[in-house]
């Protein structure tokens, strides 16, 4: 059976499209109204809320909780400080992405860490010895997301958090009407935005706070296909579809470090032993034999391609999330994993995974696009990530 | 004083001047542009007339906005940000209502709701609309070719629209005739029974102009909200983020990046002219300004009979521009307000109030409407297409109250015994009046109202007569004939000056097409 979130009881009613996929074991709202346009919308140019809560949670707390997460993460867990948030992967023994997630530092000795896949056992078989307990919270703590330009004005109204002050990857314990949470200035959408954390039980009051609190800045709740398009702008990287968890790929090949998904920096290699790190500090040394970029396929191409069949260009009107082969001069060098048109910037946009000869910024490359039928390749260019970056994320 | 000529001075900052101006700027030329307001846009400003409350003044939706504009200009990097106007509803005068929404499914049913007949048409319609505007669409990024002449040139791009229309195929090209010639409400009499729908979609074919639903000539217009449709991904077709005066700002950003001078307060009097040629313009303030071309983003009447000495111009084409038919007939009026207003038909919040509402009950009632225009009184009843910008942008108004943009047709330029004051008031009134009977609480939300005659769109905002799009779209006035064969390709009679405003082809509404065909056209010269 797979479950509803604890934000259920309000986010059932309101989806009208009845439109559920599931995620991580729980259903969630693809979209709520017929069509995720507006959703989209609310989250680049008013407020979205977004339910989060499938989300693997993990609890770390103990004397040895940094230790153990300094061992298994990328990133120099000693450097973050509490109240900091700090993205990173994990990696295996041959330094190959498991998977990806943010780290809480909630106290000195308490963490919570996010995760797309279960990782309990992965924690666990690593913390032997170590004086640290770990706990799956997933569905204890509920979460929900409040992104676009008016979330801080929304939050600043429905809680006594000190909103101003908050920087980016930052977190403080604030009460959202009487109900404790916890606010960090994060998200998947790469805009000015939060996750509120609170438990389970009290998951209904908060929608109900922030959802009256927004009503007059736009607040519209959004799914899982508002949330994918954003999150491809931001340049963000979706565990089973940018990249194979190495601990699942079938295939050697399927494998990424994270060199080469483009998370060289998030590679503390200066820090003594961490999972996979003997691996990474030789590849770094090799340089990596991939790496995922941008792509920007060009519109007059498509409209050159559509144009032999009297069509206008037909785009996919929700992001794909397929294997797509991208070409230099009719040789394949590499396949993108999710596309979609950009709204905000009118571009069609992809994330690729890019031999590194042909990963220069720049770099003109085609790829495969389906026009009637027909195989065709469009003109892409090579471009930085995040594709849309506003200065409101971290002002 | 060399360091002070301009390759090109464009008048008037509306957004067509702007994409003029940012065009030749992106070609490496010198470019000063000339607004007579404090701020750029023409009709596409947003103003914050009582304080906290954004009016997108004129204009409100953004139509047909040209991709390429978008594209090239990179207008999404100025801050261009065009969000969906999804749903138009009716309110009925049984207390009923029509509403079409975003998704199509949901419109059939509600369509098979008034007549099951027309909800199948519908389809069948949309479809044939939809390959109609494709075949059309291209016209509106071509410079229209002069059908008498035998140049190389024009030959060509009649040729390529002959090949164009050749693709038809007799069953489509029919339809096409038909919709060029006949007026919207015979065309969708022929499609059609339910009268809103009718009435609703006939009403796009005579704004702005001062024709009524049966005049021949206004099924025309109904084929550009199909063609927004084929530009939907960029939404050429929407609302902007901001009003409309966003698009101006981004538009007059880009031109700033690519190294035009835009100077806002600077009124034109005149163009100077030496030996035939333009070498300038002088400012109302006296200041002269020296370019190697000018170009002109006012309107016909007022370019060639206000800014230019009519001897400098052929007679016959003087005629021409006089005869240019520029009647305004648009009214707007837009109010701040404390709450939400409240549809009889529809009681509540609900996504209808994030797009349009239409006033057109009827065939009838608009044809009475247009009936007191034709003898000098504004309609009683008027036709209005109502949308509250702060639904879909809530930073048009403070958290909590709201705007609503009220486009009404008919206000006639040429009222008996003139437009003043107290006219307009009344005017105001009658709008009102009429909303009220759809929307019962209006008069108790309304903080403050905003009202334009034709009369203060001449004086404001530079149109002559009010006229919303710089002449009207009727067919005698569109392509080969904007504004005065053959002097249709931006070109004028006087060598060097240039026109790029609504007034030309393509016509009016925010697309920006004009000015950046004839910034094209210009630079081909240059
Ligand atoms: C009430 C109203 C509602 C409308 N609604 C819509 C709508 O919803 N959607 C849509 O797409 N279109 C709409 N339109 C039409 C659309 O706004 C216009 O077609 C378009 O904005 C015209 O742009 P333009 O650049 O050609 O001319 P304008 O915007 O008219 O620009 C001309 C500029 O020249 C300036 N000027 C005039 N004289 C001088 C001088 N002597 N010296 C210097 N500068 C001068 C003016 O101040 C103005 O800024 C509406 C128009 C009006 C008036």
């Amino acid at each position: 059976m797979l479950r509803t979130t604890p934000f259920h009881p309000r986010t059932g009613p309101l989806c009208q499209a009845k439109n559920w996929r599931r995620w991580a074991g729980y259903v969630a709202a693809s979209s709520y109204e017929l069509t995720h346009e507006r959703e989209y919308h609310a989250i680049r140019s008013a407020a979205a809320l977004i339910d989060v809560s499938p989300l693997y949670k993990y609890s770390v707390r103990g004397p040895d909780a940094g230790r153990l997460l300094n061992r298994v993460v990328t990133r120099d867990v000693d450097k973050c400080a509490v109240n900091q948030v700090m993205y990173t992967p994990w990696c295996d023994e041959d330094g190959k992405v498991i998977d990806d997630g943010t780290l809480s530092r909630l106290g000195e000795e308490t963490f919570r860490l996010t995760a797309a896949e279960p990782n309990l056992r992965w924690l666990r078989d690593n913390a032997l010895g170590l004086n640290v307990t770990i706990d799956d919270v997933t569905d204890s703590i509920a979460a929900v997301a409040l992104q676009g330009p008016n979330s801080r004005e929304i939050l600043k109204h429905a809680s006594d958090a000190e909103l101003d002050d908050l920087r980016f990857f930052r977190l403080t314990p604030a009460r959202v009407q009487e109900v404790p949470v916890t606010i960090s200035r994060t998200g998947y959408t790469g805009d000015l935005g939060y996750e509120v954390w609170v438990d389970a039980e009290r998951a209904v009051s908060l929608w109900d706070a922030l959802m009256a609190a927004g009503e007059p800045y736009g607040i519209t709740p959004a799914g899982m296909l508002a949330l994918d398009v954003s999150r491809i702008e931001a340049g963000l990287l979706l565990n089973q579809v940018d990249y194979i968890p190495a601990n699942k790929a079938l295939l050697e090949t399927r494998k990424s470090s994270p060199f080469e998904l483009s998370l060289g920096w998030t590679v503390a290699l200066g820090k003594d032993q961490f999972v996979g790190r003997a691996s990474l500090v030789e590849e770094q040394r090799r340089g990596p034999a991939s790496h995922l970029r941008g792509l920007e396929i060009e519109w007059e191409s498509l409209e050159e391609i559509y144009a032999e069949f009297g069509l206008p260009p037909e785009l996919p009107t929700i992001a794909w999330r397929t294997s797509v082969p991208v070409y230099s001069n009719s040789k394949q060098i590499g396949y993108a994993t999710s596309g979609a048109w950009s709204p905000t910037l009118k571009r069609y946009i992809a994330l690729a995974h890019l031999r590194a000869q042909h990963a220069e910024l720049g770099t003109k490359l085609a790829m495969e696009v389906t026009a009637e039928h027909q195989r065709k390749s469009a003109l892409a260019r090579v471009v930085t990530t995040p594709f849309f970056d506003p200065e409101r994320k971290r002002a | 004083m060399a360091a002070n000529r301009y390759d090109a001075v464009v008048i008037g900052g509306g957004h067509n001047g702007l994409v003029a101006a940012a065009y030749l700027a992106r070609a490496g030329k010198k470019v000063l542009v000339l607004e007579r307001r404090h701020l750029v846009g023409g009709s596409a400003v947003t103003e914050e007339i009582y304080p906290g409350f954004k009016y997108s003044v004129c204009s409100y939706v953004v139509s047909l906005l040209r991709p390429e504009i978008i594209r090239e200009l990179d207008l999404s990097a100025h801050g261009l940000d065009l969000l969906p106007l999804e749903s138009t509803v009716t309110p009925l005068p049984n207390g009923d209502y029509l509403a079409r929404w975003a998704d199509h499914d949901q419109t059939r049913r509600e369509l098979y709701r008034h007549s099951p007949r027309d909800a199948e048409a519908y389809d069948e319609f949309g479809t044939l609309m939809y390959h109609l505007a494709f075949a059309v669409k291209p016209i509106l990024s071509m410079v229209p070719p002069d059908p008498t002449s035998l140049s190389p040139a024009d030959l060509r791009s009649l040729l390529k629209l002959a090949n164009h229309f050749r693709g038809l195929g007799e069953e489509k090209l029919y339809p096409l005739i038909k919709l060029m010639t006949m007026s919207s409400a015979d065309y969708l009499d022929e499609w059609f029974e339910t009268e809103a729908l009718k009435a609703t979609m006939s009403a796009s074919g005579v704004i702005g102009t001062f024709l009524g639903p049966r005049s021949p000539g206004t099924a025309y217009v109904l084929l550009h909200h199909y063609m927004g449709e084929i530009d939907g991904a960029f939404r050429a077709w929407g609302f902007a983020k901001g009003g409309t005066g966003s698009v101006s700002e981004a538009i007059a950003s880009a031109a700033r990046g690519l190294g035009a001078e835009i100077r806002t307060e600077a009124s034109v009097a005149r163009v100077i002219i030496e030996n035939g040629r333009a070498a300038g313009v002088a400012l109302e303030s006296g200041e002269e300004i020296r370019a190697n071309v000018v170009v002109s983003g006012v309107d016909p009447r007022l370019t060639f009979l206000g800014l230019i000495e009519p001897d400098e111009l052929p007679s016959e084409f003087v005629q021409a521009i006089k005869r240019f038919r520029i009647r305004g007939s648009s009214g707007k009026v837009n109010l701040a307000l404390d709450a939400l207003p409240n549809l009889a038909c529809l009681p509540g919040v609900g996504p209808h109030l994030r797009g349009a509402v239409s006033i057109s009950p009827s065939i009838e009632y608009l044809e009475r409407a247009y009936d007191d225009a034709k003898y000098g009184s504004f309609s009683r009843h008027p036709y209005m297409d109502i949308v509250l910008p702060s639904m879909i942008d809530p930073d048009m108004a403070p958290p909590g109250k709201h705007v609503m943009s009220i486009f009404v047709q008919y206000a006639p330029y040429e009222l008996n015994g003139g437009w003043n004051d107290a006219q307009r008031e009344e005017f105001g009134d009658a709008v009102i009046d009429t909303l009220s009977e759809y929307m019962p609480n209006l008069k108790e939300i309304i903080l403050h109202r905003q009202v334009l005659t034709p009369w203060d769109m001449e004086r404001d905002f530079g149109l002559t007569e009010g006229n919303i799009f710089h002449g009207e779209l009727s067919l005698h006035q569109l392509f080969f004939m904007r504004p005065a064969a053959p002097w249709t390709d931006y070109h004028t009679p006087i060598k060097d000056f240039y026109q790029c405003g609504s007034g030309t082809h393509p016509g009016g509404g925010i697309s920006g097409a004009s000015g950046r065909l004839a910034a094209l056209t210009m630079l081909e010269d240059m």
